[in-house]
């Protein structure tokens, strides 16, 4: 599916999930989050530049990496994101949804 | 004389053990298996024991029947391994070099891992049922029980067998209503996933049963505490559950000897490539079944087709070839669905669990995704299979390592 976010054409899945990292960067990001209702800060890109990170070494994200991360604790992490905070981080950071395996 | 030394002897090891004593010449090479206890459990007994559907009996015999003769089998806590000096330390000062390890220490429950879990509480109304002892003390428990809130609850992944949890709960549902009392009990399904199946396609054919059953569902649910004083599990987002009998997967990590020996991720699962099952780390070093970080199922039906490659690779390996890149986290699991019926799924790393017929196409005689007698009989069935076919390292005819996509109806995960 294509769609327009910050004047640029990304393409995205049903659950609006870029599929393309390469399409984002960060007007998107703070598109995206404004359609969570997240308001950007610092902090919150320090979030987003780890979970980038994670995912471009191929390391499986988990709330449990966050408690480890250094970056923030996990409270601090469901008040930046509140709701699902990994689901919404990573929809902001432009990649895939952490899945579990069965 | 050259050594190969395999850690565990649970499903995996012991199946190694089984499968390499006839393919490693004699002459050259030597077997050792180290497990730190006498006793093969059954695991998924686990499961049933709760409900007195299976006796204490059944989950447990004693290891030393299903290791081959000539292989050298101790009975020792290991302390250490030194992949850089190709060495492994036993508890008792003992150390044993090897030409070729293969790590299968599985995986074990961690309820430290969570505030207020292992505390005053466990094992009086919070409990697991992911080792014998917490197995055994749930259905003491379960047969006095005079009803109440019961909340099943998995608290982060990956979890050895992902769907026992919610078996369980079917399991008490039909338990509670035999004994004429589901009236008296509240069944609440607590999860950190956003469903009570893993994964989609089995979430959208499988929700009925849920509701068939009156389970209660919480998804999303990622546990900061137990709050043991007042019967109450809590998360981040603060929200709260209410229990009076709390039945638990606690976190679930690989051995401390793995973290020991530097040799782990976070939850000290060794990594390993997913389609070779050789370490990243260590080309002489070998991981099967739970103790890997694959991203495929932590079960016993995996850890059977990973015993075939991973047979095979060994042999390579010792002869110089290139690995065979073949394991494609082919699982195939019963689902325990209640009231004598289960459900039967297959699937791999790249394909959802999928409908059709196993393992004959077309035929069956079990039905995949569709719940059946017939695959609850499968499921009773594999007790005896695990017992006398699959820890011995016997080929169970028709099934094969990778997965057939013959008489299925597939869907590629994207
Ligand atoms: C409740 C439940 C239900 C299940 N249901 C199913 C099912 O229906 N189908 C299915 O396929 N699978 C099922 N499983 C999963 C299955 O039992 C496991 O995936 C399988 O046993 C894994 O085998 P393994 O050899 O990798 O680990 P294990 O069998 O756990 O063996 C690991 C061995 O290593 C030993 N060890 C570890 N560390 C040390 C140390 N430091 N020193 C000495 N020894 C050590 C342990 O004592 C143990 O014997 C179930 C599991 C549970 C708990």
């Amino acid at each position: 599916m294509e769609k327009t976010i910050a004047n640029k054409s990304v393409n995205i899945n049903d659950e609006g999930y870029l599929t393309d990292f390469s399409q984002w960067d960060k007007e998107v990001g703070t598109e995206i989050a404004k359609e969570e209702d997240i308001e950007m800060t610092d902090k919150h890109w320090e979030v987003i530049d780890f979970l980038q990170d994670k995912h471009h070494k191929e390391e499986a994200l988990s709330i449990r990496g966050i408690k480890k991360s250094g970056v923030i604790n996990i409270k601090e992490f469901y008040s930046l994101f509140p709701g699902g905070p990994l689901k919404k981080s990573t929809k902001i950071a432009g990649i895939p949804k952490p899945k579990s395996c069965i | 004389m050259k050594n190969l030394v395999i850690l565990g002897a649970g499903t995996s090891g012991t199946m190694m053990a089984n499968h390499l004593i006839s393919r490693l010449p004699k002459k050259e090479w030597k077997i050792t298996i180290i497990d730190q206890y006498k006793t093969h459990y059954y695991q998924p007994g686990f499961l049933f024991l709760p409900f007195d559907i299976y006796t204490t009996k059944q989950v447990k015999k004693k290891g030393k029947k299903f290791i081959p003769k000539r292989v050298r089998y101790l009975q020792e806590k290991i302390e250490l391994i030194e992949p850089d000096k190709n060495r492994v330390h036993l508890e008792h000062g003992e150390t044993l070099d090897y030409t070729i390890l293969i790590i299968a220490t599985g995986t074990k429950i961690a309820p430290e891992e969570i505030e207020g879990m292992k505390g005053p509480k466990w094992h009086k109304n919070i409990f697991d049922f992911y080792t014998y002892e917490g197995s055994k003390a749930l259905r003491d428990k379960f047969r006095e029980w005079k009803g109440g809130k019961l909340v099943v609850h998995i608290t982060e992944m990956p979890i050895k067998c992902p769907v026992a949890p919610l078996e369980f709960a079917f399991l008490a549902d039909s338990y509670f209503k035999n004994k004429g009392m589901r009236d008296k009990v509240e069944i609440t399904f607590v999860t950190p996933l956003d469903g009570a199946f893993t994964k989609p396609k089995a979430t959208k054919a499988l929700h009925y049963l849920l509701e068939e059953k009156k389970i209660k569902e919480v998804t999303d649910f990622n546990i900061e505490r137990v709050d043991f004083k007042n019967n109450k599990i809590i998360d981040y987002a603060d929200t709260e559950v209410e229990y009076d009998l709390l039945v638990t997967i606690p976190t679930n990590m690989g051995d401390a000897l793995i973290e020991r020996s530097g040799m782990g991720d976070d939850l000290n699962f060794v990594p390993t490539d997913k389609a070779t099952l050789q370490t990243l780390a260590h080309e002489n070093v070998f991981a099967i079944g739970d103790a890997t970080n694959l991203p495929a199922s932590k079960a016993g039906s995996v850890a059977h087709f990973e015993a075939e490659i991973l047979t095979e690779n060994i042999l390579r390996y010792i002869d110089k070839k290139p690995l065979k890149e073949e394991f494609d986290g082919h699982a195939n699991c019963f689902i325990e669905t209640g009231n004598g019926k289960a459900l039967l799924i297959d699937f791999n790393y790249t394909h959802e669990p999928v409908e059709g017929t196993f393992p004959f196409p077309g035929v069956g005689p079990l039905n995949l995704l569709k719940e059946s007698r017939m695959n609850h009989m499968g499921k009773m069935a594999f007790r005896w299979i695990y017992w006398n076919m699959l820890i011995k390292g016997i080929h169970i005819p028709f099934v094969s390592a990778t997965m057939s996509e013959k008489g299925k109806h597939f869907e590629e995960v994207k």
